[in-house]
């Protein structure tokens, strides 16, 4: 994307109809580290890239539990994910307490993306910069939503978001007919074999990627990272030649072309990423 | 001309009794299981116990749907600690809490005679008993209820060190083994529930050591 003149205030319309600044929101979405999401029928998994700034320093948190049935990853400014992932705590804190019972995901997918939107309409603020995968069981099954900074939300067989999702989607789209059946462990498998295709020459190692699962009978909960790292070892998803491993369920690795970039350029403007 | 009065109080009392006990390594909760309403009785099956984290649970009689108000809004307070703290809230902590959510509603209290029991962040057993708006103290027992001014001379006399200006205060524990502990309890509801109207039908006991949480019922006097 350029500069141009429509782009300074939130509250500008360009004269194609767009509005620049959300744009740009959505972009510093794909500049960060790269997060994934799955379903099956019972389960729903969330893989993310922790980035450390330097060797020195922590990584940064980017997979946070909202409520036992419910856990977000995010990609962005990871300050914007933590004050989210705050208000979307204490909404199921509140519902919980006035009706006795979960607050359903597609309900708080609703809420989250209503306030993404306000702060697409005042001139004194600006928009979240930051992406939203909500994994969430409710009544009505396993749910994967991703929530945009534009106040734009989706249902999701799978999910990628972050640099480099183009590589992670294109595995994906490969798999998802399969996901709905998927067992828990071959969705934590695949859900790996997601996030090491967008580290390309990296070595997938638990140092780098952090995983959460909530299922039926499982509230979320961030995998240890001995657990990710037996997973990792037994799949043998890293492969000193750099073939990826045996695909759950495959033949004969398949691979496909990488899909082109979602087009930024002139056109219908991007508002769904 | 004579000062207005209220044709309607916003409180009513369901009566009950409430006992905690603190062990070197454990923490006996007790209350009974009736709930009445003047010289009523609403049920005979009514749990006054909550846990409210890992190592705290509490025990309050009064005013029921006061005491689930406060048990409800302290679980929402404790989830809020945890997603903050990333642990369970120590009974230290909670007890404090549980002072400060009293005493923010001094002006229209929760009608809530509370004890609060479990181990802290030593692995004692501890003991808090507050009032109505929450004044509170570590004790090493404590009752709580309709039948507590029968049940704390008998606690009094079982378990009070005999020079209590000799002791130091952090000794607020008893020396009883935890089935000693139990034992004590069963027959202090037991003789409560003789004289008091409002104590009886069931008693519910929690106890609380290295173990975790263990519940024991036993049957008492329905009349």
């Amino acid at each position: 994307m350029f500069r141009n003149q429509y782009d300074t205030d939130v509250t500008t319309w360009s004269p194609a109809g767009r509005l620049f600044q959300v744009e740009y929101a959505m972009e510093a979405v794909k500049q960060s580290s790269a997060a994934i999401g799955l379903r099956s029928k019972t389960h729903v998994v969330l893989a993310c890239v922790n980035k450390a700034s330097s060797e020195l320093s922590s990584h940064q948190k980017k997979i946070f539990k909202v409520d036992d049935h419910i856990g977000v990853a995010i990609a962005g400014l990871t300050a914007d994910g933590h004050v989210l992932s705050r208000y979307m705590r204490n909404e199921c804190i509140n519902y919980n307490f006035t009706y006795e019972s979960p607050l359903p995901v597609g309900r708080l997918v609703v809420q989250l993306a209503d306030k993404a939107q306000v702060c697409t309409q005042r001139s004194w603020k600006r928009s979240y910069g930051v992406g939203v995968l909500v994994a969430g069981l409710d009544e009505s099954g396993a749910h994967l939503y991703y929530n945009c900074p534009s106040g734009n939300y989706f249902e999701y067989q799978a999910f990628a978001i972050g640099s480099r999702w183009q590589a992670a989607m294109t595995y994906l789209e490969r798999r998802f007919e399969n996901f709905m059946d998927s067992s828990r462990e071959d969705l934590i498998k695949d859900a790996l074999i997601s996030v090491r295709e967008t580290l390309q020459e990296e070595k997938l190692q638990i140092s780098v990627c952090t995983v959460a699962v909530v299922g039926v009978g499982e509230p979320f909960h961030i995998l240890d990272q001995e657990t990710v790292r037996k997973l990792i070892d037994t799949f043998e998803i890293v492969r000193e030649d750099g073939s990826p491993a045996p695909e759950p369920g495959d033949a004969a690795p398949d691979l496909g072309e990488a899909a082109p970039a979602a087009a930024a350029e002139e056109g219908a403007a991007p508002m769904d990423i | 001309m004579t000062k207005q009065q209220a044709n309607w109080s916003p409180y009513d009392n369901n009566g009950g009794s409430c006992v905690a006990i603190a062990g070197a390594d454990y923490c006996v909760i007790a209350a009974d299981t009736r709930m009445s309403t003047g010289y009523n009785i609403l049920t005979r099956d009514y749990s006054k116990i909550t846990k409210l984290a890992d190592k705290c649970v509490m025990a309050s009689s009064g005013f029921q749907a006061d005491v689930k108000a406060l048990q409800k809004l302290l679980a929402a307070r404790h989830l809020i600690y945890q997603h903050q703290h990333n642990k369970q809230m120590g009974c230290p902590a909670m007890a404090q809490l549980l002072s400060n959510t009293l005493y923010y509603k001094r002006f229209f209290p929760y009608y809530s005679f509370n004890v609060l029991g479990g181990l802290d962040n030593e692995g004692k057993g501890c003991v808090y008993t507050y009032d109505a708006v929450g004044s509170y103290e570590r004790v090493g027992y404590s009752s709580q209820g309709s039948g507590s001014t029968l049940i704390m001379p008998f606690l009094d006399n079982q378990l009070k060190s005999p020079s209590p200006l000799l002791l130091p205060v952090q000794d607020a524990i008893t020396p009883l083994s935890e089935s000693e502990a139990v034992d004590l309890v069963k027959t202090v509801f037991a003789s409560a529930t003789e004289r008091d109207i409002y104590t009886g039908d069931k008693l519910e006991i929690v106890v609380l050591n290295a173990e975790g949480i263990q519940r024991e019922f036993m049957d008492l006097r329905k009349d």
